[in-house]
């Protein structure tokens, strides 16, 4: 960690006469390690920012695995699953850029950055998509979850392509018989709290007749699912502008073998938006 | 030496970094950390001022039972903007945005922090915290405490969204400046100074950073699903809709209890280097002081749960916490043996800074050991949610914290303004300010440990006479403070030049002139060891300390 001190208050003619040396620093190494090693800590703030959502999955999983079992069958897996994809070529293409920075390859590095842009309009347009069958369907966050009309219906339409390896036969014949297993097998959840232990099934029958037999409390998962993925798409967002502004001044032509930090920092940045992303798929979507 | 005349200084003041340009733009646009610090400090003094005065209309309001002067749905919004002004707006920036923007740097003999935009950044966003927090209190306050537990937090109709998100603000303004502190010591120590060369300052900063970067961002978390929450309910929080109210609690103790340490650190960084200073003796066991700033950083975060010890949690989580909240007191008392043996057989002198190391060091030991009491399961069922609690909780950070940032204040005030305070009425007002506290809080430690629940508006026979001594106590204090204002705002119009090296430091920050040069050095300066006192030595000529000329350098 200490490398830079041995190269410090040595003197720096020969970078001196790079425009982008700032005033404080010996030397553009002294300049780009530090930048470097702020940017990795700014990383570690980001993951702790989400480390509080993924620690309020862990405890909601936990406590009403149910609830999770019962409500991931809503997303759309096929959905998610391509967005994944699009977020890894877009690493792919970031990381491409770094090198094509490094290389001073101006034009691949235009090229990649805007593959790396368009990927990110994509997820963001997928997500979209998403968000509003969920809308559609009052499939939301807390108060305002409210599935209209009867629940076999609401299901039935997003069931058939979301999961169609669990569309057996029998999904064919009842769509409901899918999906009320699910919330019955959980013994310890609320759903079987608040009644005889011994009798899940009759009793969460009971209590949601209107429902079907839908576990209680079932927008907690969106809830969470609403929240995770919103701060991810805002933190997509984030890179947009950043990237866009790299696209700028890539075209202007700043960057070069002397100059590519912030390619290789927002680089870091859009790995760590992926990074988060892959986790959030399977914990969301997969969990089956 | 013991001449204290004017120094002999040119009538001209030499250009500096407070008159090497002007206007409104130069200030609020400047990426020099010096500046920056000092817009820190007027900032934060502001905000003590508004807290300061919460804090006296809450002792107004109990010094006779039933209504004195608030009805009591004012009073719960008084008491909570208290809190969250000084903890928020105060004492978390305070040593560390304030003092330590200013000193980091110049410790280090380097020009600036690593990122002095990302510095800058820190500024704006603690403006725009703060205005948005005013905003909330202007619009009419905020009732939940400053701890805004669900689920009241939550259904109460006052502006709790706006204050958390200025909190949520203040938040990555912290978080920026204990990254920038953070990638500085790495990055821009000067040749010849390795970790074991800094000053304990720069370790005590450091320490704090780490808990800053690392718990932040949860309470960021924190208050954006509180905001959520409030804003769209979706729940989380909200048992009517199935969700968990103690995880709020669980989120907001695993930032807010290491917060504490970030408050409490870096004043045990300021008192290092004092006790050092005025003992004329080399710190002893700089290397325990050093790693006990970074075990109190890790421990911090394994403690959380003390503060929920009656909430319900399982009886292994809590002796488990109770552990580990024992565990934090040895790295503490670690210091605290250290700084005595300091000053075992030093050469001590009873200058403004030193009085409030000691207060300090008296203070923060009162608050220390009553932690233990609460820290043990049995007693803290009986003492929790009493005046014990508050009354500990400010022997830390108001007798630790406020005096030990009182006694950097004093000790860099020389160095940041170019000028000297009345030493007299500085020794008076530090006494003034420790006996009011002492009078003001020992009462309340006597009423918690009878049962005085905390946060009550009214309150019983029995605890009147306690009560109005311990309003007659926060009085005196505040007399204490106003004279310390007016004797250093007389200070920056009429006071004394200040010598480079009034205080006879060997540490980097007072090689340079007072105040410092624009790029804080005029030649790299010379590291060496911070508290070697054989290397310094008076001049009677400039009325300060000078270095030993190395070739006379006694063997």
């Amino acid at each position: 960690m200490s490398d830079s001190q041995s190269s410090s208050h040595v003197d720096s003619a020969a970078h001196a006469a790079n425009p982008n040396l700032q005033h404080h620093f010996d030397s553009m190494e002294q300049q780009y390690e530090s930048g470097k090693l702020g940017m990795w800590l700014f990383l570690v703030t980001e993951i702790l920012l989400f480390g509080g959502l993924f620690c309020a999955y862990a405890v909601y999983r936990h406590n009403h695995p149910e609830i999770f079992t019962y409500a991931h069958q809503f997303l759309d897996k096929s959905l998610g699953g391509f967005n994944t994809i699009v977020l890894i070529v877009s690493s792919l293409t970031m990381a491409m850029a770094v090198r094509a920075a490094q290389l001073g390859q101006r034009r691949l590095l235009t090229t990649c950055l805007a593959l790396t842009l368009a990927c990110a309009f994509l997820f963001l347009g997928v997500k979209f998509v998403e968000y509003e069958h969920k809308w559609k369907h009052g499939l939301l966050w807390g108060k305002n979850y409210e599935v209209q009309g009867e629940m076999a219906g609401a299901t039935e339409a997003l069931m058939i392509p979301a999961a169609p390896s669990q569309s057996g036969s029998a999904a064919d014949v009842d769509p409901n018989a899918t999906i009320l297993p699910r919330a019955a097998r959980a013994p310890e959840g609320l759903a079987a709290e608040v009644g005889d232990h011994g009798d899940g099934v009759a009793d969460a029958a009971d209590d949601h007749a209107t429902h079907g037999l839908e576990p209680k409390n079932v927008h907690l998962f969106f809830g969470i699912y609403f929240v995770m993925t919103g701060l991810h798409g805002i933190h997509v967002l984030a890179g947009i502008g950043v990237i866009t502004w790299l696209l700028i001044r890539s075209l202007r032509g700043d960057f070069g073998p002397d100059y590519f930090a912030p390619v290789d920092f927002t680089g870091l940045y859009w790995h760590v938006v992926d990074l988060i992303w892959i986790f959030l798929f399977p914990l969301l979507y997969l969990i089956d | 030496m013991s001449t204290n005349d004017t120094p002999m200084t040119p009538a001209v003041v030499p250009e500096n970094y407070l008159n090497c340009s002007s206007g409104f733009r130069s200030w609020f646009f400047t990426l020099d950390h010096k500046r920056i610090g000092v817009m820190y400090l007027a900032s934060i003094l502001a905000m003590f001022l508004i807290g300061g005065i919460m804090a006296l209309m809450i002792r107004t309001e109990l010094l006779t039972q039933g209504q004195t002067i608030m009805s009591s749905d004012d009073y719960n919004k008084v008491f909570t903007l208290h809190g969250a002004v000084m903890i928020f707006l105060f004492i978390i920036p305070g040593i560390p945005a304030a003092l330590g923007n200013f000193v980091l740097p110049l410790m280090l003999g380097a020009k600036d922090v690593a990122l002095p935009r990302l510095n800058l950044a820190s500024y704006h966003l603690y403006v725009v915290g703060a205005l948005v927090c005013v905003l909330s209190i202007v619009l009419g306050g905020v009732d939940t405490g400053w701890t805004f537990y669900a689920p009241y937090s939550t259904t109460t109709n006052t502006h709790v969204s706006i204050l958390t998100l200025g909190a949520f603000i203040l938040g990555f303004s912290s978080v920026f400046t204990g990254l920038n502190f953070i990638v500085t010591i790495h990055r821009m120590r000067p040749a010849g100074m390795g970790w074991f060369d800094m000053p304990l300052m720069l370790w005590a900063l450091y320490a704090t950073a780490i808990i800053q970067v690392l718990a932040t961002p949860v309470l960021g978390i924190t208050l954006l699903l509180l905001i959520v929450e409030r804003v769209m309910g979706i729940g989380i929080f909200d048992p009517a809709l199935g969700g968990d109210p103690v995880l709020y609690q669980h989120f907001f103790w695993f930032y807010s209890h290491p917060a504490v340490y970030i408050m409490i650190l870096p004043a045990m960084g300021i008192i290092s280097e004092i006790i050092s200073v005025f003992s004329r003796k080399h710190i002893f066991g700089y290397r325990a002081i050093a790693y006990s700033s970074i075990a109190i950083a890790a421990f911090s975060f394994l403690v959380w749960g003390h503060h929920m010890f009656t909430s319900g949690q399982s009886e292994l989580m809590n002796m488990i916490f109770s552990a580990l909240t024992f565990s934090v007191s040895i790295p503490s008392a670690v210091k605290m043996f250290n700084w005595i043996t300091t000053m075992y057989k030093g050469s001590i002198r009873l200058d403004t800074p030193m009085i409030y190391a000691l207060c300090f060091m008296f203070l923060f030991g009162i608050g220390g050991l009553t932690g233990l009491f609460l820290g043990s399961l049995a007693t803290d069922v009986h003492l929790h949610d009493t005046y014990f609690v508050v009354a500990h909780f400010h022997y830390v950070m108001f007798g630790g914290t406020v005096i030990a940032f009182l006694a950097g204040l004093h000790y860099w005030w020389p160095k940041m303004f170019g000028r000297m305070y009345d030493e007299k009425l500085g020794r008076i007002s530090a006494i003034i300010i420790t006996v009011g506290f002492n009078i003001t809080f020992i009462a309340q430690f006597i009423m918690g440990s009878r049962g005085m629940p905390r946060r009550y508006y009214d309150y019983v026979d029995e605890f009147s006479l306690l009560h109005f001594i311990s309003s007659m106590g926060s009085y005196v204090m505040a007399i204490g403070f106003f004279m310390v204002a007016g004797y250093l705002v007389k200070s920056l119009v009429s006071g004394p030049r200040a010598h480079a090296n009034p205080w006879g430091s060997a540490a980097l920050e007072w090689q340079t002139q007072s105040p410092p040069v624009h790029f804080n050095f005029d030649d790299d300066p010379e590291v060496c060891n911070p508290y070697d006192y054989s290397r310094v030595q008076y001049d009677a000529a400039s009325g300060g300390y000078v270095r030993v000329p190395s070739e006379v350098k006694p063997a």
